[in-house]
């Protein structure tokens, strides 16, 4: 029977088929950080249990490290016990730990990347609901609770059940200034936030393949918006040529073997898919979202919507709630959107693609002077990587602040916050209230779409600012 | 984990639908590093004032309801965020049963990877039991018999029989796992073989 690529991936690491329905999956790779793991570890010292094998896990602090001057230490108490506790847990375990002066310390999913800890064809877990980010190298990514996060440790498997498979494909060719996050913001307003419950979702079509490996990324990021468990995409050429020399990537004879594996990764001719969609990618434009879930998007002509023109009554009070949230009036148009701060980070879009991409658009030119705007590097690699290109001085000269690697203001647990009702251009994943600060509005968009939005002081398109 | 068998208490009755996760314990109380700890925040909003104080109307905060090891409460309970501080917070503050006419998932399963027994019964039943939280007379659940037993009265509880034997010997998921490491090493052996660069060495 053809299979689909995540048909082969569960089945190739099936430990043990239970009566129950769930099944007993082996996990090849183990990421770690400081939020979701403290109770982990704490369970396994109280019963006694070891890690059974450090080698395969791999930690790193990111959610509430500061991303001003590093020397200082961390200021809030209680993120600094977080951050101590993770790296005391990692000795105690014999865990790989990147610490916070590392300079491969970075936000988890950019580093696994990085380090070519992520490998194809891979089961891949971290306590982090983005872990889909690393279904970009054909590998079956998804995020884990913390009772989970001890049963990795302590067995290096999990109990699941089999999700249904699900089949995105894009094909044809993306206009000008339009990038991969608009395609998954395009695909998430249309299955919506609740689309993929349930499902894998496998992204396919000559658009996705065009793509690079840091694009896919993007793709794959969002997918946990869209409500499924995991995304993925085929491994190709352009993933084995990533990956190849990095320090955690296989060596000498291995590589080889490794290639002539992760070379049949892919979904047999007639696989079965239990849901399917196309789109076109011609007629994607540049995304925005308006409201408090990712599924509110527009794209940058299009106007905010109105709530009277809404039958059901359960839609049109949401949409009125969210609205109001965001302090937006019905009808407005996208461009008359004023904000006051730019982010441009997060798992999302935070590699050194995105970083040049919004470079692009902000040299020689100066950002509004109302706004606030700042860049946060997703690792330390890719901060050096843009300073040995002088993105960091055009982000600077423009306005910009150019900070320390982490997750930063994509969800706030650092000292990086909105303050109620500021407003802000976003290249992050989520647009939930309180998200990036109490009271905060959140406009999520391209890293391009950013920087365009720091120059107009307003959501703009990025398409008036391409060179 | 801690077994579960039998439970003698006076309920406490909490007659709200839809509770979530956000006021069983909310987020500012996830910077934590324990499992413990969590059950003087348990319903941090509703049990205290802006001064911090105790609020007295709230049925935990009284007399005997402050040591009730059970809770019943209105429908939908445990919703919002996947957050397992909920049932942590339930369990410190000394809950180890839910009493509710349905559950959201994820709680509902977060429950028993930490030991507590989530029972739905129809909305009847659940305001019959709800009079011994008012008179405040003890009822009894026995797990293995799966019934409650109330006054003179008794009612059937369902329960998967698998999640009812994890329960009763108080093996959590690990545990259960770790009984298969033969399995797990099998394959771990044949993976050498298949796909040496997983282990890196
Ligand atoms: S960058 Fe944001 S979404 Fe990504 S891991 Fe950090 S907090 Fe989560």
């Amino acid at each position: 029977m053809p299979n689909t690529l995540y048909d082969k991936i569960w089945n190739d690491h099936l430990v043990d088929q239970q009566d129950d329905g769930t099944a007993l999956l082996f996990v090849d790779r183990h990421l770690v950080h400081e939020v979701t793991s403290p109770q982990a570890f704490e369970g396994l010292r109280n019963s006694n249990r070891k890690v059974r094998h450090p080698k395969l896990t791999l930690a790193v602090a990111d959610h509430n490290v500061p991303t001003t001057d590093r020397s200082k230490g961390i200021s809030d108490e209680e993120s600094k016990i977080q951050v101590d506790t993770l790296e005391s847990n990692c000795k105690e375990f014999g865990i790989q730990l990147f610490g916070m002066g590392d300079k491969r310390q970075g936000i988890v999913h950019i580093i696994g990347p990085e380090q070519g800890f992520t490998q194809p064809g891979t089961v891949i877990v971290c306590g982090d609901s983005h872990t889909a980010t690393h279904g970009a190298f054909g590998s079956l990514a998804f995020g884990i609770g913390t009772s989970e996060v001890e049963h990795v440790l302590a067995t290096q498997t999990l109990v699941q059940k089999k999700a249904k498979n699900f089949r995105v494909n894009v094909d044809g060719k993306l206009p000008l200034g339009v990038t991969s996050k608009d395609v998954i913001l395009q695909i998430i307003g249309k299955i919506g936030t609740a689309g993929g419950t349930g499902c894998v979702i496998e992204y396919a079509g000559n658009l996705i393949r065009s793509l690079s490996v840091e694009q896919r990324m993007t793709i794959c990021n969002m997918t946990i918006e869209g409500g499924a468990r995991a995304g993925l995409i085929a491994p190709d050429e352009k993933i084995f040529k990533y990956l190849e020399g990095k320090p955690m990537s296989p060596k000498g004879e291995t590589w080889h073997k490794a290639i002539e594996h992760w070379k049949n990764l892919r979904t047999d001719d007639g696989a079965k898919f239990d849901k399917e969609i196309n789109l076109k990618a011609e007629e994607i434009l540049p995304m925005i979202t308006w409201g408090t879930s990712p599924q509110d998007v527009i794209t940058i002509d299009g106007k905010v919507p109105n709530p009277q023109n809404e039958e059901d009554e359960d839609r049109k009070n949401s949409l009125e709630r969210s609205l109001n949230y965001m302090g937006l009036k019905p009808n407005m148009a996208a461009k008359d959107i004023k904000i006051d701060k730019v982010f441009i980070g997060s798992c999302t879009n935070g590699r050194i693609e995105d970083l040049r991409e919004a470079a692009k658009i902000l040299k020689d030119k100066k950002i509004a002077t109302h706004v606030h705007a700042m860049v946060v590097p997703g690792s330390g690699l890719v901060k050096e990587q843009a300073e040995q290109e002088g993105l960091d001085k055009i982000f600077v000269n423009s306005g910009f602040e150019w900070r320390e690697p982490g997750c930063s203001m994509c969800l706030a647990m650092n000292a990086d916050k909105l303050k109620p009702q500021e407003r802000c251009a976003s290249t992050s994943n989520r647009n939930f209230e309180g998200r990036q600060g109490r009271g905060g509005r959140t406009h999520l968009v391209s890293p391009g779409m950013a920087a365009a939005a720091a120059i107009s002081g307003n959501l703009d398109d990025v398409r008036k600012y391409q060179n | 984990m801690q077994k579960f068998n039998t439970l003698k208490s006076i309920p406490a009755y909490l007659p709200i639908v839809n509770i979530d996760t956000d006021m069983i314990i909310p987020k500012q109380f996830l910077k934590t590093i324990k499992r413990t700890g969590l059950g003087k925040n348990l319903f941090f909003e509703m049990r205290y004032d802006d001064s911090g104080n105790e609020i007295n109307d709230f049925v935990l905060n009284q007399n005997p309801f402050s040591k009730s090891k059970i809770l019943i409460a209105g429908k939908n309970f445990g919703c919002g965020s996947s957050r397992e501080h909920a049932p942590w917070a339930l369990l410190d503050f000394g809950i180890t049963c839910v009493i509710s006419s349905s559950f959201a998932d994820i709680f509902y399963s977060n429950c028993f990877k930490n030991g507590i027994l989530p029972i739905i019964l129809n909305d009847e039943k659940i305001k019959e039991l709800s009079e011994y939280a008012n008179r405040k007379e003890e009822i009894s659940i026995n797990l293995s018999e799966e019934k409650i037993i109330y006054g003179n009265s008794e009612v059937n509880f369902k329960i998967d029989p698998f999640k009812k034997k994890c329960l009763l010997e108080g093996l959590d998921d690990i545990a259960l796992s770790l009984k298969k490491t033969d399995k797990i090493q099998t394959f771990e052996n044949n993976l050498k073989g298949k796909k040496p660069w997983i282990f890196n060495d």
